[in-house]
């Protein structure tokens, strides 16, 4: 049996992003960071990075700053709760549906 | 004794794709994401039907990147079993095998295949996320539910039966290492399978598992739960590896330090609403009495 | 060289010629001694493979399905109860398509508790999607075994080796041992196209829609109905790989030759006795006795019974006055699981034979020459109403 058709013989999944679609689209509330008191952001090294750790679905990069990909942040707000300096605020999506209208 | 790992030195790699299908906040996506940090690219999963199953996507799209293998309910351990028949049989002594199987794939339907996995000796890691019921199914009570607790099947009065003590029958095995971990305390998770990739024959952890869908709390606060569980001296953190007992970090503070009333960790969730105050103080009880076990064990150094 | 041993060791010695890697153990009567020759020739390193005795026959196939998956040559040998609680893994089996070949050692099923020999444990799993191959003699088991990895590896389905319990599973005869070397060339190693591996990840099994839906490459994937209809029409294409690897089979160690059917005096036969498994073989006496009595009569055994040899079945039927099923094995409720589907498979034919069903030999229940004697005359020469059958053979209380 060749490759091609034993593959469409199987349910054998490859490993891609966005299974549940975008799950960005779940959010009620957008979590945003205050780059002020972000503490990687404000010494401009890696510090912290509580918010990337807590992530449940790795949507928060390892970056100075760290940023969030808001196409599948959930958002479930755990990295709000968990940043030691309260620099992650939980924002109405609507503000941000009116934005980019 | 190896370094502990810190937020810092935590591989920056991803080996589970966003997009999922998980719940927002969901403990178990925690542990899964750190956890496949720990075993690294050389492995290969077996996961029975749980909450891991969707997480990991409905075909053909896969969340994770490493080879995966779904089975049966009551079969993972047997099929990691295989895995690892096969890897001996292609000379192949690299490659991980571990499985992730929830509290009733573990030790309700799964324990059968457990046990005899761990009577053979099987090379594997197997990692029970106990969120304390099938919550896959939506909210049925398992063996791991804890007693009083409202499910879909204990709607009204709550399980009549106590929590299984699982990692202790698994212990009963007397397998190379067993420990216990939790969602809320990722590092610690991440170095209990860096040490059982060291060890050779069944590694067994047992995760605590935060289920904001199925424990009836807020999303957010997933990780702070997880926390209290621990920090009340309910759910407690320990390895026992050859035989050897310790309680770890977080739980081994707590010989010293005070800990959390129950009450602060039972009225966060709805689960527990049913709970009159003797309830709750009979719980109180039979954690201080277990705390004091240990203060005097640790007193004779027995642990 | 011939050798005379049982039947159950006829499989060991075949699986081990198969150069098996993973041996899944679980013992249950009258399998057993098959499982305790491989650990002989594991233990004592006449084989090289991994030996695993599990806890249960769930778990001996789970452990087949995941070291096949993984890559290796994976057998599992059952019987009955056995057969049954691995069940929801035979059909994840197949549909996984994994080249898993396991010898189901026929026995009866409970309840009542029963340890002798019919066909029910696998005739009721024959809508699960495995090959079904049923074995007459020792050497039929041996080379089956082998000829059934060969099948398996061609089209990704598991394959079942029937042989009878006690009757040939417990019985001496002679059988001749293919040399390894010939069959190391039959048999080529297992190489699938996508074991389990970290360097090529992908995720086997999940959940799988009812609808189509667009893969990571952006091409479209089949749903569950498309993966399970593939099943379908590659176990109705193993046929002719059957046939083919019977062909090839026959080429190499000069023995074989009927892929689907076994006949005996059928070519001048008005009446054919038609079942699975060593009655077949002793039909054949049954048949020579009424040839002398001026009946022209044959018996075919059926090598295949799924999938199903419906063409060849027609081929060799159509031109008979009757046809007698005997059975140790129904589909309760109704009738004979065997008689149905030849039934069927003579449905399109005109004119069609007459087709009676005996069902005998349940639970072991002896099968005596004289019954089906007996019982062939009476439906050769007596016109006996469809709505008669099937008929029961050798119950001794009325109850």
């Amino acid at each position: 049996m060749t490759k091609k058709n034993y593959a469409c013989r199987i349910s054998r999944s490859e490993p891609g992003p966005g299974d549940g679609g975008r799950t960005g689209s779940w959010r009620v509330l957008r979590p945003v960071i205050d780059l002020e008191k972000c503490i990687p952001a404000k010494r401009n090294k890696p510090a912290c990075f509580t918010c990337w750790l807590y992530c449940p679905d790795g949507v928060i990069t390892r970056t100075i700053p760290p940023t969030i990909d808001y196409e599948y942040c959930k958002g479930c707000e755990i990295c709000a709760e968990e940043c030691p300096v309260d620099a992650i605020t939980m924002v109405e999506e609507t503000v941000f549906l009116k934005e980019e209208k | 004794m190896a370094e502990k790992t810190t937020i810092l030195n935590l591989p920056e790699d991803e080996l589970v794709h966003p997009g999922n299908r998980a719940c927002a906040g969901c403990g178990l996506s925690i542990i899964y994401r750190i956890g496949l940090k720990a075993l690294g690219r050389d492995t290969i999963l077996v996961v029975p039907p749980s909450c891991l199953t969707v997480l990991q996507g409905l075909y053909p799209i896969a969340a994770t990147q490493l080879p995966c293998l779904n089975v049966t309910f009551a079969s993972t351990a047997a099929a990691a079993t295989g895995i690892l028949g096969a890897m001996r049989a292609r000379k192949n002594t690299s490659t991980n095998v571990a499985a992730w199987a929830g509290d009733g794939g573990t030790s309700d339907i799964g324990l059968q295949a457990l046990s005899g996995a761990c009577e053979r000796g099987e090379d594997f890691i197997f990692i029970c996320y106990d969120n304390e019921a099938y919550m896959n199914t939506g909210i049925q009570r398992s063996g791991t539910t804890p007693q009083g607790v409202l499910t879909t099947t204990t709607p009204i009065s709550g399980k009549k039966q106590r929590k299984k003590d699982v990692p202790a029958v698994i212990a009963a095995h007397n397998i190379p290492y067993v420990a216990t971990a939790s969602a809320s305390y990722p590092l610690d998770l991440y170095d209990k399978i860096l040490k059982a990739k060291t060890l050779s024959g069944p590694k067994y952890i047992h995760v605590h598992t935060p289920c904001p869908s199925g424990w009836g709390f807020n999303a957010r606060y997933s990780v702070k739960i997880g926390r209290l569980a621990v920090e009340s001296g309910l759910f407690d953190l320990y390895e026992k590896e050859n035989r050897q007992f310790q309680l770890s970090g977080p739980s081994k503070r707590l010989l010293s330090k005070q800990r959390r009333p129950v009450s602060e960790y039972l009225e966060t969730q709805t689960r527990f609403r049913s709970f009159s105050d003797a309830q709750t103080a009979a719980i109180q009880q039979e954690v201080d009495e277990k705390w004091e076990t240990y203060r005097k064990e640790a007193e004779c150094g027995i642990i | 060289m011939h050798v005379i041993e049982s039947g159950n060791v006829a499989a060991a010695n075949g699986v081990k010629l198969s150069r098996v890697q993973v041996v899944a153990a679980y013992p249950i009567t009258p399998q057993t001694p098959l499982t305790e020759k491989l650990s002989e020739f594991v233990d004592g390193g006449e084989m090289e493979a991994e030996y695993i005795p599990v806890e249960s026959e769930h778990s001996a196939l789970a452990v087949c399905i995941a070291a096949s998956s993984a890559g290796a040559r994976a057998f599992t040998a059952t019987s009955a109860n056995g057969l049954l609680y691995m069940n929801e893994q035979l059909h994840w089996a197949a549909g996984a398509r994994l080249p898993i070949v396991m010898c189901v050692v026929n026995r009866g099923i409970g309840a009542p508790w029963t340890v002798w020999n019919d066909h029910q444990d696998a005739v009721s799993q024959r809508d699960t999607g495995w090959i079904q191959l049923y074995a007459c003699d020792h050497q039929q088991i041996i080379d089956t075994v082998i000829k059934a990895y060969a099948i398996a590896e061609t089209v990704s389905i598991p394959v079942m080796v029937c042989y009878d319990g006690y009757l040939l599973s417990h019985t001496y005869m002679p059988f001749k041992p293919p040399e390894s070397n010939q069959v190391d060339e039959f048999l080529p190693r297992f190489s699938p196209e996508f074991p389990l591996n970290p360097e090529q990840p992908c995720n086997l099994n999940t959940v799988t829609l009812s609808d189509i839906r667009p893969d990571v490459h952006g091409d479209t994937a089949p749903g569950y109905m498309e993966i399970r209809h593939n099943l379908h029409t590659d176990l109705r294409e193993a046929l002719g790989v059957i046939q083919q690897v019977e062909d090839n089979f026959h080429q190499t160690f000069g023995r074989g030759g009927h892929p689907f059917l076994e006949p005996y005096r059928c070519e001048d036969a008005n009446y054919i006795a038609v079942c699975l498994g060593s009655l077949s073989y002793h039909l054949r006496d049954v048949v020579d006795v009424l040839r002398e009595a001026g009946i022209a009569i044959g018996v075919c055994g059926l090598r295949v019974y799924r999938p199903f040899p419906d063409a060849a079945v027609r081929e060799y039927f159509k031109s008979v006055k009757g046809l007698i099923i005997f059975e140790k094995a129904l589909s309760y409720g109704y009738e004979g699981a065997l008689f149905a589907d030849i039934k069927a498979a003579m449905y399109a034919c005109t004119p069609r034979p007459f087709i009676h069903n005996y069902i005998l030999g349940l639970g072991g229940r002896e099968i005596q020459t004289h019954q089906l004697k007996e019982a062939l005359y009476r439906s050769c020469t007596t016109e006996v109403a469809p709505e008669d059958m099937p008929q029961w053979l050798g119950l001794k209380l009325q109850t």
